[in-house]
């Protein structure tokens, strides 16, 4: 176990030098940029944690009903770990998004529709850690937050739609649009994707350990306790 | 079956009937929905041209904060001699429970919603030429996605310490379909709309009714868990 | 744990908190499922759906189940709708005067006292004839005047052969109405017996010091 997290993290460490080389020495440019062309660059860490939001809240997805049906504690300690970095990750889509779209289109905020998905996608997740918090006994928060972490992800895909949908009717001023990508920078965006993938891998095994050692404490005092 | 309904019928003659003993939760959520609009008409210009554009939009948000608070108290009365529990032991589908809620509560939040809406059309002298049915088809069809959600995610918030607090933070993220749909809709068919020029919505919202009735039907027993 | 109990016999559980009584009796009365383990309910085994065994069952515990905005009339017809109980507006009547709150049929339990509150709750939990009776600290909170009245119904539940179980921090009421005896400790049965195996109020507080540990 060890020994499988030092290589995960050896891993993700190169992944990350190569694909940090890649986005500023290789990746181009495009030419349709002209002004503070190095904020493009954005571009490679934007999507990459975007992708991370909803891998990880895949994850919440499908061990919140692995924990419904084995009760067993592991799916609820994966679905916790996985959804708190997941509104990590969407925490950085929405900071760099503002960025982004300040440099390119002039307006931090544009209601585009993938950009409001993800800030959906954000408050439902938020939710779910709140749930968490205000459940009292461990069984009972497992349940409970399992259960929306399914409601909640079946969710998504119908946001998605409502929102497109709404878009269309009231069109984006800054229209978001198709930045083409050369077969340079798609490598990259590649590489930028497995490396921020290996980073949620490597996250998820560090705060799996706290998990085990928070239950290992917890188990600890209630021994204590039942002393006095 | 028979059985399942008249359960669902039993649970819904019991709600309704301390409800209408009382009139408690029903008044507050029409006076709130009333309070939600006044404070509108001073926080924007009420005579303002502009204000019948956002009047569909501020009638949703009135609806869906009134109904916000009805739906809060549905678990309440459940938990005060943990009533709930008498429910659990009981020889029906614990299914039944849920959809015995959700026809409750679809009939305090149409009533409001019934006695509210000509009101906000009156107040902001709004010249309606739509078709009312239409209206009516579409309030209601949203409003069964947004009761039905409701319903389910108010039973989970009642399991919480934080319960009445917890519910719109939990409830308002997963509801935004529904409430893009409600809301362009209403604002077509106040335009004159007729009910297939709104289809694309209307298809949004009843994918949505389908899939929050089922979901929590599919997921309630676990809910209840002792 | 192992434990069975004969039909018609009254069996109350003595245990400190936190010694599984609850939970023992959740699961006894199919609120919640054994994690591991058979459990026979009136001589049908228990399986996923219990939906159907659920109605042989009752329960009287401390929280009453009782809406305070209905009547009593209303409660009891509430619930005996879904227990499918039939001719129910006379099964109500029947079991409101085994009670002795025919008086008040029509008050809202709202207004009831604590001890009306118990005494209907027990009206509820008989109204459909269930064969086990499943009894969860119901002295919590009753008057001394309101426990006799319960201890009177709780003879005529006796009387009327149903399985009781009982659980109660109570000594001198849990002693004077069984016939079997139950100590649970730290999720084990500690002791096991029948009534007159355990002699006076005074030998059986001493058994229990002895059975869970003398802290007090």
């Amino acid at each position: 176990m060890r020994r499988r997290k030092q290589a995960i993290g050896l891993i993700t460490l190169v992944v990350t030098v190569l694909a940090v080389y890649l986005v500023f020495m290789y990746a181009p440019v495009p030419s349709n940029v002209r002004d503070l062309p190095e904020v493009q660059k954005i571009l490679y860490f934007h999507v990459s944690a975007a992708w991370i939001g909803f891998l990880a809240f895949f994850v919440v997805f499908v061990a919140s009903i692995l924990y419904l049906k084995s009760r067993d504690r592991k799916w609820d300690v994966l679905a916790a770990s996985s959804a708190e970095i997941g509104v990590v990750f969407t925490t950085i889509v929405l900071l760099t998004g503002p960025i982004w779209g300040k440099a390119a289109w002039n307006a931090w905020w544009t209601w585009d529709p993938r950009l409001t998905t993800t800030l959906v996608l954000w408050f439902i997740y938020l939710a779910y850690i709140v749930i968490r918090n205000s459940a009292e006994e461990d069984e009972k928060r497992a349940r409970l937050a399992a259960i929306f972490g399914i409601i909640g992800f079946v969710d998504v895909p119908i946001v998605f739609m409502a929102i497109r949908w709404w878009r269309t009717i009231h069109p984006v001023v800054f229209e978001a649009g198709q930045v083409g990508l050369t077969p340079k920078m798609l490598t990259t965006l590649f590489v930028s994707l497995i490396a921020f993938t290996f980073l949620y891998l490597y996250y998820l095994l560090l705060r799996l350990d706290i998990a085990k050692a928070k239950l290992e404490l917890a188990g600890i005092k209630e021994k204590l306790r039942a002393k006095f | 079956m028979k059985e399942f309904l008249s359960a669902v019928g039993a649970i819904v003659w019991k709600d309704l009937k301390a409800e209408f003993r009382t009139k408690e939760m029903i008044s507050s959520m029409l006076i709130f929905a009333f309070l939600v609009i006044v404070i509108f008409s001073f926080a924007f210009d009420p005579t303002a041209q502009s204000v019948k554009k956002i009047l569909p939009g501020v009638i949703w948000v009135a609806f869906i904060f009134a109904g916000t608070l009805g739906l809060n108290r549905s678990f309440l009365s459940e938990q005060i001699n943990e009533a709930i529990q008498g429910l659990m032991l009981a020889p029906v589908d614990r299914a039944a429970i849920y959809f015995g809620k959700v026809l409750g509560n679809m009939i305090y939040t149409s009533l409001v919603e019934a006695v509210a809406l000509p009101v906000f059309i009156i107040l902001f002298d709004f010249s309606f030429s739509g078709s009312w049915l239409s209206l009516i088809l579409v309030v209601v069809a949203s409003t069964f996605g947004f009761v039905a959600v409701g319903t389910f995610l108010a039973a989970l918030a009642s399991n919480t310490r934080t319960s009445e607090v917890l519910l719109p933070i939990i409830l308002f993220p997963v509801i935004v379909p529904v409430i893009i749909g409600a809301v362009e809709m209403t604002k077509a068919i106040f335009a004159g709309s007729s009910l297939g020029e709104v289809a694309t919505w209307l298809r949004v919202v009843l994918v949505y009714d389908v899939v929050f009735l089922v979901i929590p039907f599919l997921l309630f027993d676990f809910l209840l868990e002792a | 744990m192992d434990l069975s109990l004969e039909e018609g016999r009254f069996l109350t559980i003595f245990g400190p908190n936190g010694a599984g009584k609850t939970t023992l009796l959740k699961i006894l009365s199919l609120l919640m499922p054994a994690s591991s383990g058979k459990l026979v309910l009136a001589g049908q085994e228990v399986k996923d759906d219990t939906t159907a065994l659920r109605q042989k069952i009752g329960v009287i515990s401390h929280h009453s189940y009782l809406y305070g905005n209905l009547t009593a009339r209303e409660n009891l017809r509430f619930y005996g709708w879904l227990y499918r109980v039939s001719n129910l507006e006379e099964r109500v009547e029947e079991v409101i005067r085994e009670v002795g709150l025919e008086l008040f049929f029509n008050d809202p339990v709202r207004v009831f006292s604590r001890g009306m509150q118990q005494r209907l709750s027990i009206a509820r939990a008989i109204l459909h004839n269930p064969s086990i009776l499943f009894l969860d600290e119901p002295y919590t909170g009753l008057d001394q005047q309101a426990i006799e009245i319960l201890n009177s119904v709780l003879a005529g539940l006796k009387n009327q052969h149903r399985t009781v179980v009982m659980i109660t921090h109570n000594f001198e009421v849990g002693l004077s109405v069984s016939d079997e005896i139950m100590i649970l400790n730290k999720g084990e049965v500690a002791f096991r017996g029948r009534r007159e195996e355990v002699g006076s109020l005074k030998d059986f507080q001493e058994l229990y010091r002895e059975k869970v540990g003398g802290r007090r």
